[in-house]
């Protein structure tokens, strides 16, 4: 973990509600795709825990959806201001198990994580099968980035207005070696249920500090208790218990 | 320039002290600095049986605060002793303070027991903002006749300084304040977290899922300051002065109401350095304030005349 001064470079939106934010500065305590980042703003009182999108040795990329006060100051800030971060938070996706043919599941604002955990793969030569699910056409961002990596890119909308109809699960490859996911906690649970392999999903919760002090995001899981925080964002597929 | 303070018998280099819940066992934060520059710090809330605590989401955000209702989630005092105690011992070096909760007088006597033969522990912080199981729920810190039970109980069994740590969330703190030192209580700390709740206008739901938590953060800081004022002034024991505690100026300001030492709470979950910062920032305070030895503002505020 490294708190440090990051300053905007450029804060565009993707679709209505969901931005993308690019900064720069040190990212040295970055060390796994899936890790989150915890952002002081202007007169809150908690940070605003968003994961990594993309990273490199002096930028980061976040994509976040406005949702609430502090997701709404953020949409308003320009390049050039700055923001105190703390880097390096959590628990990412380990590559090593990923097999030859990994698939990738985002939903949401859980397709982020995806895209540089798909770099790290692709790089290591592995195929990788990308799916994005939204709800409708007008949500849908980073198809375009996913297959300039060199993905298979499927995208699914509910109502069918774009790519497969249906969910996620609709869409899973006839064959994969291993499977990584992040979304909404339904879609998670169905993706737990729908695949036929090891996997390893990330999980969403309020957080106090994010690095593992307070214990207000902690969770049972078949190993034990676990904040999501710290041992978390990302749990293999056979420990997590579901309520 | 003096900074160092003695707290029960016990001298800290420093009166800055992270507080319970807010610093777990200290490891996460030693990670980041060597926490041997504060004065002690209180660790994560110990009972006698393990514990998971409340359902999430257990945090809410407020102005200039937050809530929280982690539920006292700890791995119990026998694995606090063999397993979080040995650790601590590699990156903490002096006296560490227990923190304690239980639901009957018997959980506080039997967990206070047993961390009180631990060598590094140095106080027993006792928190007695629980609710009592075996009476109707109320939180021994809302009787002085309840909370004088506890005391007295935790010191039949032990050694060390016993600070009871107390509820602000009551109709005259003064009067339990004072029935713990009758009791035998070597000190007070205050104030615990202000009850609190905050509702999510989308779903029409309690932000958190216990509905209510306590309510900490900056703040809180003008009433922990006026109760370690009315408290410091009416017992003759040392007190703790903690709540929304965030700078070297409100250690000291805490100081002046009444506090020997100071704890930093939620202030440690937003800037992670905070404590150490504000050990390091103290001296220029003092400075500033021509103050050459932190003992002797203790309690020293002066009131206005009456016209």
């Amino acid at each position: 973990m490294k708190q440090s001064l990051f300053t905007i470079i450029e804060n565009t939106p993707l679709t209505r509600d969901v931005m993308q934010m690019v900064l720069s500065g040190d990212t040295s305590a970055i060390t796994t795709p899936g890790q989150f980042v915890n952002i002081q703003l202007e007169g809150k009182f908690l940070r605003r825990p968003i994961s990594v999108c993309d990273y490199d040795e002096n930028t980061l990329t976040i994509i976040y959806k406005v949702v609430g006060k502090g997701t709404a100051q953020m949409q308003a800030m320009k390049s050039g201001e700055t923001l105190d971060i703390l880097t390096g938070l959590g628990n990412g996706y380990n590559v090593n198990r990923a097999g030859d043919a990994p698939v990738l599941i985002g939903g949401g604002v859980g397709v982020p994580p995806m895209y540089n955990l798909a770099k790290k793969l692709i790089g290591m030569g592995k195929k990788v099968s990308v799916i994005l699910g939204f709800n409708t056409e007008s949500e849908i961002f980073y198809e375009n980035e996913f297959k300039a990596l060199g993905c298979d890119v499927t995208v699914t909308t509910v109502d069918g207005s774009y790519g497969v109809k249906g969910f996620v699960t609709d869409a899973l490859p006839d064959s994969y070696t291993y499977f990584f996911t992040c979304g909404p906690e339904p879609m998670l649970k169905a993706v737990h249920k729908a695949t036929t392999t090891s996997g390893q999903m990330s999980f969403e919760e309020r957080m106090g500090c994010g690095f593992g002090a307070c214990m207000g995001c902690s969770c049972k899981t078949l190993t034990g208790y676990k904040r999501i925080c710290k041992e978390g964002p990302v749990m293999r597929k056979e420990e997590i218990a579901w309520n | 320039m003096e900074l160092n303070v003695n707290l029960c018998g016990i001298e800290l280099d420093n009166p800055v002290i992270p507080a319970s819940g807010t610093f777990g066992y200290g490891y996460e934060f030693s990670q980041l600095y060597d926490i041997n520059c504060l004065g002690t710090f209180s660790f994560k809330g110990t009972t006698k049986d393990p514990r998971f605590g409340n359902p999430t989401p257990r945090i809410a955000e407020c102005t200039a605060g937050m809530i929280n209702a982690v539920g006292l989630q700890n791995p119990g005092v026998e694995q606090v002793i063999s397993q979080e105690l040995p650790r601590m011992k590699r990156y903490f070096h002096k006296p560490v303070m227990a923190n304690v909760s239980g639901f009957s007088i018997e959980d506080y006597a039997y967990t206070c027991e047993k961390l009180d033969k631990e060598e590094q522990v140095g106080w027993l912080e006792v928190n007695v903002s629980c609710p009592n199981v075996h009476g109707g729920g109320m939180s021994f810190g809302t009787s002085p006749e309840a909370a004088a039970e506890v005391t007295k109980a935790v010191k039949a069994v032990t050694t060390k300084p016993v600070i009871i740590k107390l509820s602000p969330n009551v109709t005259d703190i003064v009067s339990i304040a004072k029935a713990c030192e009758e009791a035998g209580a070597d000190g007070i700390s205050l104030i615990n977290t202000l009850l609190g709740m905050r509702i999510d206008l989308n779903r029409r739901r309690p932000v958190i899922a216990n509905t209510m938590g306590g309510f900490s953060g900056s703040a809180i800081f003008p009433v922990a300051v006026r109760m370690v004022y009315q408290v410091a002034h009416a017992v003759k024991i040392p007190v703790v002065g903690m709540g929304g505690v965030s700078s070297a100026e409100d250690v000291i300001e805490m100081m002046m109401a009444g506090a020997t030492a100071v704890q930093v709470g939620a202030a440690n979950l937003i800037n992670p350095y905070i404590c150490r910062d504000i050990v390091n920032d103290l001296p220029r305070v003092m400075e500033k304030y021509r103050i050459n030895n932190l003992k002797d503002i203790i309690g020293g505020v002066q009131l206005w005349e009456k016209m």
